[in-house]
């Protein structure tokens, strides 16, 4: 008999202490992942109460997907409301990140300041998006103040401009995000050894040259990881502007995002259309995700 | 050693409790469900002689608002409510499952429990839903509703209802399947200010006159402009006046047709909206449509049927128009009706004599129903009691000042003609107000809405073409 006993392995403990990751992942990832597009070669789906399918139809919800022409025009609406918002959103949480992690202004109140711009995150996305509905209304509160200033004639209708619609979206994503985009920056910017600024300063380097030379460099994982989560994220709007335009996207589905027109194919339950469509945006938020990271990763070898 | 133990052990009961906590769901289900089950044998066996025959101890009512469950409450019989969502009746609980129609959740939540409705616990079982004439056909000709003879509810009982309402539930086999207390007739209701202030009566005769037809109808919203008033609330009020009057259904042989009739409405719609005659192109039941209920709204008209006037128009808020009776109606530009709420009994029930005797007491009793018309305003489904009352000052409608609207309500209900519904009417009636709203805005041209249109049908109804 070998004395291996004595010898304790610890390996296995690590792959037991993996088991609840590799099992959620598998229930809630992996099987739903594949049974999306397991079902996107079926015609399934229901009128009424009357069930049409599962059929077998190969590729062709993919055909209908690309033939429509409506997934670019859809793509477009969500990057461009995506990115309106996005760049506010980034900048000022650089700039507040900055601010907080700046010793040298020794700010007061800070745990304070950081609640704050945290809290428009803990509010449900459907009731912000209600309660910005109500107060652009034509009738609403900001229509109100607009016009009884002056500086209105008649109420604005916000809902029915392409441009203002996007614009409400970009800002109440942008707004509900900035906080939390905050916070990871300045976790980055934290992470960054003082020494390195206390040297820079020793050799007289502004705040914005450090900021600039300093900062932004030794920030880029974490910004390459707010960029790509924010990217996703992005592409996943559907709440905000669910709720704001009452499903519609109006005007003329200007404000419609992808994950939009996914939920009109679920009203018929329509599991093979909605399936390809989701294979596509997973292809699609795969291949961003790659320019994203080749982009933002690239520079470090030359 | 010891440590080894302890740590498989901690490593097993992490492991173990997560699939406990999966599997544990359907094992306190199915054990619950059971356990249901057999409470259900023994409370049935036991209460036999009590309750009649052999029914089940729970009603369960799918609806989407507070109107049936509010007429249940103020007019049958011996129920009494136990809270917000449950009442009693004799021994049976009533369980009342209401949600919003709006964005299809009623139906949405109906169909799901309709489809497992012969899996489910026999107290779980759906008992009545209620549906509304823009869909009822999709229940009518599925297998979902009992027919109304099977419940001992004979033609006789049901012989002073209005055809109409009869006719829309009616299946391919012509057997009806569901029945209403109320009818609903639409009517034009007018601002009484307003038309004082404009057209200087405000006597139902002298405003019928300036909205007799259409063209009349923006000759006046022409006056109503110049003296800062709005025609119609939103763009949509009109809508259903035009889409009650089309001359064929929806969906012809699988394809959506847009009718003349509807292709009216957005002419003359485009026309006010540029004029600025109409208040927003907002949708009903919004906060902007729902403006013009309060003087400062400035609102000349809204289209509505009974219980619109009673349930929808603020009438209990302090300083509304409804409120100070302030509201005239006439019969307005064409006739139409708006609605209307049908009781069906769901295939499976478990308490067919008490579902028959709440569509008999509600729906054929005349007492009960003159009662609803005296106390709630609404319009109901008895065409001798509605004819007799439509004589009475007693029944007349404080909304409207007094006036008694029922006589309109009589010749409207003989009119009302529901043979060109179709099952995908709420659907392309949505999809058509929503794709039109931009065209109304200025966002797109006809021809780019009506494409909107058509890809949204196409959408909702994969098995649908368009033209």
């Amino acid at each position: 008999m070998k004395k291996k006993s004595k010898v304790v392995s610890y390996n296995k403990w690590g792959y037991i202490f993996l088991i609840p990751f590799v099992v959620i992942y598998l229930v809630f990832q992996m099987i739903p992942l594949f049974s999306t597009i397991y079902n996107s070669f079926f015609e399934n789906y229901r009128s009424g109460l009357k069930q049409i399918g599962p059929n077998f139809v190969g590729l062709q919800n993919f055909a209908t997907i690309i033939t429509n022409g409506d997934l670019p025009t859809y793509l477009k609406n969500t990057l461009i409301m995506w990115i309106l918002g996005f760049i506010p959103q980034i900048l000022l949480s650089l700039l507040l990140g900055a601010w907080f992690t700046d010793p040298s202004l020794r700010l007061k109140a800070q745990g304070f300041f950081k609640t704050v711009i945290y809290l428009p995150n803990l509010i449900m996305a459907s009731a912000f998006a209600m309660l910005f509905f109500t107060l652009f209304s034509n009738s609403g509160p900001i229509n109100s103040i607009l016009v009884q200033i002056g500086f209105l004639k008649e109420p604005y209708q916000f809902m029915a401009h392409v441009w203002s619609v996007r614009g409400l979206v970009a800002f109440m994503n942008c707004l509900m995000w900035f906080g939390n985009t905050t916070i990871l920056l300045m976790a980055g910017m934290m992470g960054i050894d003082p020494s390195l600024f206390e040297a820079a300063q020793v050799d007289g380097a502004t705040a914005t040259q450090i900021f600039y030379k300093i900062t932004l460099p030794l920030l880029k994982p974490i910004l390459i990881y707010v960029m790509i989560t924010s990217l996703i994220g992005g592409l996943q709007m559907f709440d905000v502007p669910q709720i704001l335009t009452n499903g519609t996207g109006d005007p003329m589905r200007s404000s419609m995002t992808l994950i939009m027109y996914l939920n009109k194919h679920l009203f018929s339950k329509n599991f093979g259309l909605g399936g390809a469509l989701s294979v596509f945006m997973f292809i699609i938020t795969g291949i961003l995700s790659l320019i994203v990271f080749k982009f933002t990763t690239g520079e470090d070898k030359d | 050693m010891k440590k080894r133990v302890l740590g498989l052990l901690l490593s097993m009961t992490m492991v173990a409790g997560m699939l406990t906590a999966c599997g544990g769901n359907a094992n306190t289900a199915a054990s619950t469900g059971a356990s249901a089950d057999g409470n259900a044998a023994d409370a049935t066996a036991a209460d036999a002689p009590a309750a009649a025959g052999d029914e089940g101890k729970v009603l369960n009512i799918y609806c989407w608002n507070e109107e049936f469950k509010s007429r249940v409450a103020d007019h049958y019989p011996g129920y009494t409510e136990t809270d917000a969502t449950s009442g009693k009746i004799g021994d049976v609980t009533v369980k009342w499952n209401i949600t919003p129609s709006q964005d299809n959740a009623y139906q949405n939540n109906l169909d799901e429990a309709l489809l497992k409705q012969a899996d489910a616990a026999a107290d779980d079982k759906i008992d009545i839903f209620l549906v509304e004439a823009d869909y009822a056909l999709k229940y009518v000709d599925a297998d979902v509703s009992m027919p109304v003879a099977d419940l001992g509810i004979a033609d006789a009982d049901i012989a002073n209802q209005y055809k109409y309402t009869q006719d829309v539930m009616t299946d391919s086999n012509g057997k009806l399947k569901g029945l209403s207390w109320q009818g609903c007739p639409g009517v034009l209701i007018y601002n009484r200010a307003a038309a004082k202030d404009v057209l200087g009566s405000d006597e139902p005769a002298e405003v019928q006159k300036a909205v007799a037809d259409w063209d009349t109808f923006l000759k006046t919203a022409e006056q109503m402009k110049a003296k800062g008033y709005s025609m119609t609330s939103t763009t949509n009020d009109a809508y259903r006046v035009f889409s009650n009057n089309v001359s064929g259904k929806w969906v012809q042989d699988g394809v959506v047709k847009v009718d003349p009739s509807i292709m009216k409405w957005v002419e003359m719609t485009k026309k006010m909206v540029d004029a600025k005659e109409v208040g927003s192109t907002s949708d009903l039941w919004s906060d902007d449509w729902s403006k013009g209920f309060y003087p400062d709204g400035k609102t000349f008209c809204y289209f509505g049927p009974a219980w619109m006037i009673n349930f929808s128009m603020a009438a209990d808020k302090e300083g509304s128009i409804a409120h100070d009776g302030g509201w005239g109606a006439t019969e307005g530009p064409q006739g139409f009706f708006w609605g209307g709420t049908w009781i069906c009994a769901a295939q499976g029930t478990d308490n067919v004599s008490l579902v028959a005797d709440i569509m008999k007491q509600l729906t054929t009793n005349k007492d009960i129903m003159l009662d609803i018309v005296a106390k709630d305003s609404d319009f109901v489904n008895n065409k001798p009691a509605m004819e007799e009352a439509a004589t009475k000052d007693e029944y007349a409608f404080a909304p409207l000042g007094g006036q008694n609207p029922l006589a309109m309500f009589c010749n409207g209900a003989e009119k009302c003609d529901l043979s060109n519904q179709c099952e995908y009417d709420q659907g392309c009636n949505e999809e058509f107000q929503k794709a039109m709203k931009n065209y109304f805005d200025g966002n797109a041209t006809l021809d780019q809405a009506l494409d909107m249109f058509n890809s949204a049908i196409v959408e909702k109804y994969p098995e649908l073409k368009t033209e």
